[in-house]
């Protein structure tokens, strides 16, 4: 091992122009076919991939046994206040300003949830959403990331977008429903649109200030070390983004379910919001607190995996001082 | 330290400033930043550019790295003008710089990968230059769980893994405390010592410029002009025992002298023309509110 560590000094100044840019490798291939297999030196441990599943998993579990036991007990006791409050409310039907008259006891909405939970209208309802809330999404990443890193790299692109996105960012998108409805072909389409419309401008500024808030010295860095101007995009400009790119994913998806919800009530066919206003015009009470609940969750699950994608893709915001946890 | 290549033949990076004037702002916001500068790097030569703060001494390394450009004058590396970055300067900077998204080991790699070199290669290379560094075991750790020396050893060897012809260093070592600083000189003359590559070193710190550079460079006060040029003649390898030599002690006597005046001179221009004693307050038995 001494050995192999002499060389690879000697082999240093090597790396540039002339000569064998590898030797240590070879000596590590030479020796390994003198002896026999069993005698073989250890070689220095491979590269271990940074991100691995094991690794995730126990950083879950650290994050579980410790005394976030509290927190988690905690969360429980207010998700419990909440339903007694509801149970209560319900049982001695409540009437101090807020009337508690109409609104269905937890059981009846649980034997709701039995009855048409599983049926094929309320999943066909929810599949409907999904689909409405992730292409109007993606649609919103996709044109709303790169945008964003033009607008915030350069002066000239962000003099012709700005004034526009200024003009039409205080427009919530459920005023553009009855535009929407015009201007495009299908209900379809124009839910969709708004749900785009809702995304949309929390990615685009987000990741705007994203390129802005990147220190400086890391595009000088990379300008040194021979970056184009494409890979300062991918390997400096984006990655370097990326925590602001998901606050803005993350707020952008809580308002694309806001605009959706509003869409589907208003103008809708199917759906989560569909349902509930549907409940609402059919005195079905029980099934009103069903779709809020439902949308509820959905909604907590988008931006639950928005936030495991986040994790994944940015395990060295660990680390970062003052970064998650 | 038998291993240092033979010099001379491969050696280019061949620093030239010549006449180099920077002015920033226009009309009344116009400030002469540096005035009139030339100054070169021999190849293989470590040369150090100390001066007070704001002599514009950072300016002079943004222009040969090719950040900036100047205003009059200009700057050659082995006889080309420089008009952009680029990976035949390899640049430590004050700050921290290492991507914070990127291993230690892709941080080293970055160079390499940029100019289209294969993955196993990169890998080779950047996992010599770390064990250089003594810093292999960190390979898999990012930069935000390393201490700052390390992370700026990181930034030593991230820019030299591209071999670059010169390294510009704007006092790597200025956030650091004065412990590890001292070490880090050492590792980097040794560094320094197997690439033999040309230096040029931004400080302020007189006995880092001596340790490190066979010649130094002392800067005037705003505007940065070139005030005197100072050879070191110490042998090399330099050890950490060299510090306590008389020749050393010489030498830092001699550019104290130089560069008090223009630390003086920077800080504030009355300062210069009345001496520090000149400022004296008389302070009453009521403090210094008291009007004599």
């Amino acid at each position: 091992m001494g050995s192999t560590a002499t060389a690879k000094i000697v082999a240093l100044p090597m790396v540039d122009k002339h000569a064998d840019p590898e030797p240590v490798a070879a000596e590590v291939k030479a020796s390994a076919a003198q002896m026999p297999a069993a005698e073989i030196p250890v070689p220095e441990p491979e590269p271990i991939p940074t991100v691995s599943l094991t690794k995730v998993f126990l950083g879950l579990l650290g994050y579980v046994t410790r005394e976030r036991m509290v927190t988690a007990l905690l969360a429980c006791i207010s998700i419990g206040a909440l339903f007694l409050f509801w149970y209560l409310g319900t049982k001695y039907r409540l009437e101090f300003y807020i009337r508690f008259k109409n609104v269905p006891t937890p059981y009846e909405v649980y034997q709701q949830l039995t009855q048409v939970g599983l049926s094929n209208k309320y999943l066909f309802n929810i599949a409907m959403s999904v689909r409405r809330i992730l292409l109007g999404f993606m649609i919103a990443t996709i044109i709303g990331v790169p945008l964003g890193l033009a607008i915030g790299k350069y002066q000239r692109v962000r003099d012709f977008f700005m004034p526009v996105v200024e003009i039409m960012r205080p427009i919530p998108a459920i005023a553009w429903v009855p535009m929407s409805i015009m201007l495009w072909p299908n209900n379809e389409a124009s839910i969709v649109f708004i749900t785009f419309i809702g995304a949309f401008f929390p990615i685009l500024l987000n990741t705007i200030h994203g390129v802005h808030s990147l220190d400086g010295v890391l595009v000088r860095a990379a300008r040194c070390l021979g970056a184009s101007e494409i890979r300062l995009f991918m390997n400096v400009i984006l990655p370097g983004s990326l925590p602001h790119i998901f606050t803005g994913l993350a707020v952008g998806m809580g308002v694309a379910w806001v605009s959706l919800i509003a869409a589907e009530m208003i103008s809708g066919q199917f759906g989560v919001g569909y349902f509930t206003w549907e409940a609402y015009s059919l005195v079905d009470y029980p099934a009103i607190v069903l779709g809020m609940i439902t949308i509820g969750v959905l909604g907590l699950a988008c931006s639950g995996i928005i936030r495991m994608v986040g994790v994944l893709l940015m395990p060295w915001l660990a680390f970062a001082p003052g970064g998650r946890r | 330290m038998s291993m240092t290549m033979t010099e001379a033949e491969t050696h280019k990076g061949f620093i030239d400033v010549r006449d180099m004037g920077v002015t920033f702002g226009a009309n009344d916001n116009k400030v002469v930043a540096v005035d009139n500068v030339s100054l070169n790097v021999q190849p293989g030569e470590f040369v150090s550019l100390i001066g007070p703060s704001g002599c514009g001494k950072s300016t002079l390394l943004s222009i040969v790295a090719g950040f900036v450009k100047p205003t009059r004058g200009e700057a050659l590396l082995d006889g080309k003008a420089i008009t952009k970055p680029g990976s035949d300067r390899g640049v430590v900077f004050q700050q921290y710089s290492l991507f914070p998204w990127l291993s230690v080991r892709k941080n080293v790699e970055f160079g390499l990968k940029m100019a289209g070199v294969e993955q196993s290669k990169r890998n080779t290379t950047a996992r010599a230059l770390l064990d250089l560094a003594g810093l292999l075991s960190f390979e898999n750790h990012y930069p935000d769980q390393l201490s700052g020396g390390m992370k700026q050893r990181i930034g030593i060897v991230r820019a030299l893994a591209t071999s670059p012809q010169v390294l510009l260093m704007d006092e790597p070592f200025g956030a650091l405390d004065t412990q590890t600083r001292v070490v880090m000189q050492e590792i980097l003359t040794n560094i320094w010592q197997q690439f033999r590559i040309s230096v040029l070193f931004i400080t302020h710190d007189i006995e880092e410029s001596i340790f490190l550079s066979d010649r130094i460079y002392v800067m005037t006060a705003r505007p940065g002009r070139i005030k005197a040029v100072i050879k070191v003649p110490l042998p090399r390898p330099r050890t950490a025992e060299m510090t306590d030599t008389p020749e050393f002690m010489n030498l830092v006597q001699e550019l104290k002298g130089l560069i008090r005046e223009e630390s003086l001179a920077a800080m504030a221009p009355e300062i210069k023309d009345r001496g520090l004693s000149g400022f004296g307050m008389k302070v009453g038995p009521k403090g210094v509110g008291e009007i004599f």
